[in-house]
């Protein structure tokens, strides 16, 4: 008999086959697997270095099946700036979320992002602190409902959301970054793209690279997965716009 | 390789570079911060890397990426500084990373001063960071023993897969000696790192981490790691004697630079007729336990006399491990001063008047009165 069948999904070489401990409906998931994609797609995996944060993807490198270091809350950009400066042949990317990055660690991406290191950051931004059960993060939105904000985040008090992307593009330094979202096919096919960008400004030596995730937290969120993507659609994407902030041509 | 005229601090950064060591990162605090000027010029000199973090969590959290290269690197600071690393020097110890680590102590707490002071001693030997840890911390007492002992850090710090702490107070940074660096410097033979993250190729994925979320993975990790702390404790330790001979009736315990003022003190009270021998631990991890007690409880000591420029730190360790068998006296000062050889010799002679007729020490001393 002819085998007319055709392979038309698989599981990435760059992902292990351990299931992963991620929420159902938790979209953690698809941006490793994005990530995995593009390192596949690039053919870099056997010389990439992955560091992981503290947060519900400290694990992480139980799924990615390169070599990883696991850091102190927030310090992935730095662990990953001295891993890269003695290794520039490597390939070395942090995944971090937005407790992770853009509170405890604000000190050490603002850094790495303005000494253009040369690796690649993906921000997984789900405006919530998702392994500590559901506090404020940086990147709670105005009014939203969390179990150190009950009341809802009051901006009186704890001043706006972080705008991380905003922020790191004001620097001179020539850099890429780019905010994409994971709600819906058509946003992951985009995500997919931005991070395969990404890798590629690392793999040319050209710049720091930067790509801030938008993320569902069901459980944290207090809903089902399809009112959770709903959510992000209707409350994170106006605050935080899906869009290319820099990239290292546009840099004067 | 003839002798020369070197500033401590910078015999430090040269003696890193030639124990192999190309991979620096630094953040400026007094008085270690010739460190990182000498080698913002020698790095590159030799192709290394020199890099000047955002503040001491970055640059232990860089040295931490670094080391896990499997490629030597080290970092100098002074103690608000090495307090800021606390964080990444746990997580090495925890991930078992070898690095190298130079403490050039100033007064504290809080900002203190910048002059020289050997208030740490807690911080490097008994954790200073959480959990169950320990690095392995060298004194030096002069330059020359600088450059020794930073030379052998880097080899104990792969031998072990620990962090190396290399301790010193101000003066040991500042003051000016002729040094003399090993010509053809060979080391004995070391483990290969399998565990170095060098990308997943032909082999499966390497992990460099400190997090063990099963418990029994976790005590695991802390047996390791007590483990190779109780080799170092047979393998590792280092000392000196200077003048302890059976006519000693006081014997003085001190570390690093007061150490030596230690000396001055012993040779003037020497032409005076009174005999005090020193010992001096180098390791103060693993500390010399056995070799002091042995020391301390010789008949002819009266008492046994630690003299820090802080407020009695090493002196619980010397209390611990000599039991009471000999009477302990403390002498220290603190914040930035530096007590002087007559101090020292103050000290002696009313710990004399103290003890006198306490063993059976035959001793003329005219000022000597019941206390
Ligand atoms: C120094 C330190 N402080 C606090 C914590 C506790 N902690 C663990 S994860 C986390 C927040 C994680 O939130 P985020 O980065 O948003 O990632 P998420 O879990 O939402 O993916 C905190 C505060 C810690 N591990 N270390
Ligand atoms: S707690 Fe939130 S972020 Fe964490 S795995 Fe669950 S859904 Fe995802």
């Amino acid at each position: 008999m002819v085998d007319n069948s055709k392979t038309i999904f698989a599981r990435p070489e760059s992902m292990t086959e351990n299931v992963t401990h991620y929420c159902p409906g938790c979209t953690h998931g698809i941006i490793h697997r994005l990530v995995a994609e593009a390192l596949d797609d690039l053919g870099v995996r056997e010389r990439t270095v992955g560091v992981a944060p503290v947060g519900c993807s400290v694990l992480a490198y139980n799924y990615f099946n390169c070599d990883f270091l696991e850091a102190p809350h927030g310090r992935a950009p730095a662990l990953a700036t001295g891993f890269k400066r003695l290794r520039p042949d490597m390939i070395v990317f942090t995944y971090q979320g937005d407790g992770d990055l853009a509170s405890i660690g604000g000190n050490e991406i603002l850094h790495t992002a303005n000494r253009g290191e040369k690796i690649t950051t993906i921000f997984v931004n789900n405006a919530i602190y998702g392994m500590t059960g559901g506090q404020m993060a940086p990147t709670t939105l105005p009014g939203q409902v969390t179990t150190t904000c009950p009341s809802g985040r009051n901006l009186t008090d704890t001043g706006y959301p972080l705008r991380v992307s905003e922020l790191l593009s004001t620097l001179a330094t020539p850099a890429y970054i780019e905010r994409v979202s994971v709600h819906t096919p058509m946003h992951i096919i985009r995500a997919k793209k931005a991070i395969r960008r990404a890798f590629e400004y690392q793999i040319e030596g050209r710049c720091f690279s930067l790509v801030e995730v938008l993320s569902t937290c069901p459980t944290n969120w207090g809903m089902t997965p399809s009112e959770s993507t709903k959510w992000l659609n209707d409350n994170m994407v106006p605050f935080f716009p899906l869009r290319l902030f820099k990239e290292p041509e546009t840099t004067a | 390789m003839a002798k020369i005229l070197m500033k401590g601090n910078e015999a430090i950064a040269e003696a890193a570079i030639k124990a192999g060591c190309r991979a620096y990162f630094c953040y400026p605090i007094t008085p270690q911060t010739e460190v990182a000027e000498y080698l913002a010029k020698r790095m590159p000199e030799v192709d290394g890397v020199f890099l000047q973090g955002e503040s001491e969590i970055g640059v232990g959290n860089m040295l931490f990426g670094a080391a896990a290269t499997g490629q030597r690197a080290f970092s100098t600071s002074s103690s608000p500084g090495i307090s800021l690393m606390q964080e990444s020097i746990s997580y090495m110890a925890g991930a078992q990373l070898p690095v190298v680590l130079v403490n050039i102590m100033r007064g504290g707490p809080g900002l203190g001063g910048i002059l020289p002071a050997q208030s740490d001693y807690f911080q490097s030997v008994k954790g200073g960071g959480h959990g169950d840890y320990k690095l392995l911390v060298l004194a030096p007492s002069t330059i020359q023993e600088s450059v020794d002992l930073m030379m052998l850090a880097f080899h104990l710090a792969d031998k072990y897969r620990n962090p190396v702490l290399i301790i010193g107070d101000g003066m040991i940074g500042q003051m000016m000696e002729p040094v003399e660096f090993p010509e053809n410097y060979k080391e004995p033979p070391l483990p290969d790192k399998p565990w170095a993250l060098t990308g997943a190729s032909g082999r499966k994925p390497q992990i460099v981490k400190s997090l063990f979320l099963d418990p029994l993975m976790l005590e695991k990790n802390s047996q390791i790691l007590n483990e190779k702390y109780e080799q170092m404790k047979k393998d590792e330790i280092r000392f000196e004697l200077y003048k302890v001979n059976p006519k000693n009736e006081i014997l003085i315990t001190s570390y690093g630079t007061m150490a030596r003022i230690c000396q001055t003190a012993i040779d003037d009270l020497e032409e005076r007729g009174i005999s005090v021998g020193l010992f001096r631990p180098v390791t103060l991890f693993p500390f010399p336990e056995q070799q002091l007690f042995k020391e301390a409880t010789r008949k002819n000591i009266r008492a046994v006399l630690t003299i820090e420029m802080s407020m009695a730190q090493m002196h619980e360790d010397v209390q611990r491990v000599i039991m009471g068998k000999t009477p302990t006296e403390f002498f220290g000062r603190t914040g930035g001063v530096v007590p002087s050889p007559e101090e020292v010799i103050d000290q002696i002679v009313g710990l004399l008047d103290k003890y006198s007729g306490k063993k059976n020490t035959k001793r003329s001393s005219s000022k000597s009165k019941k206390a």
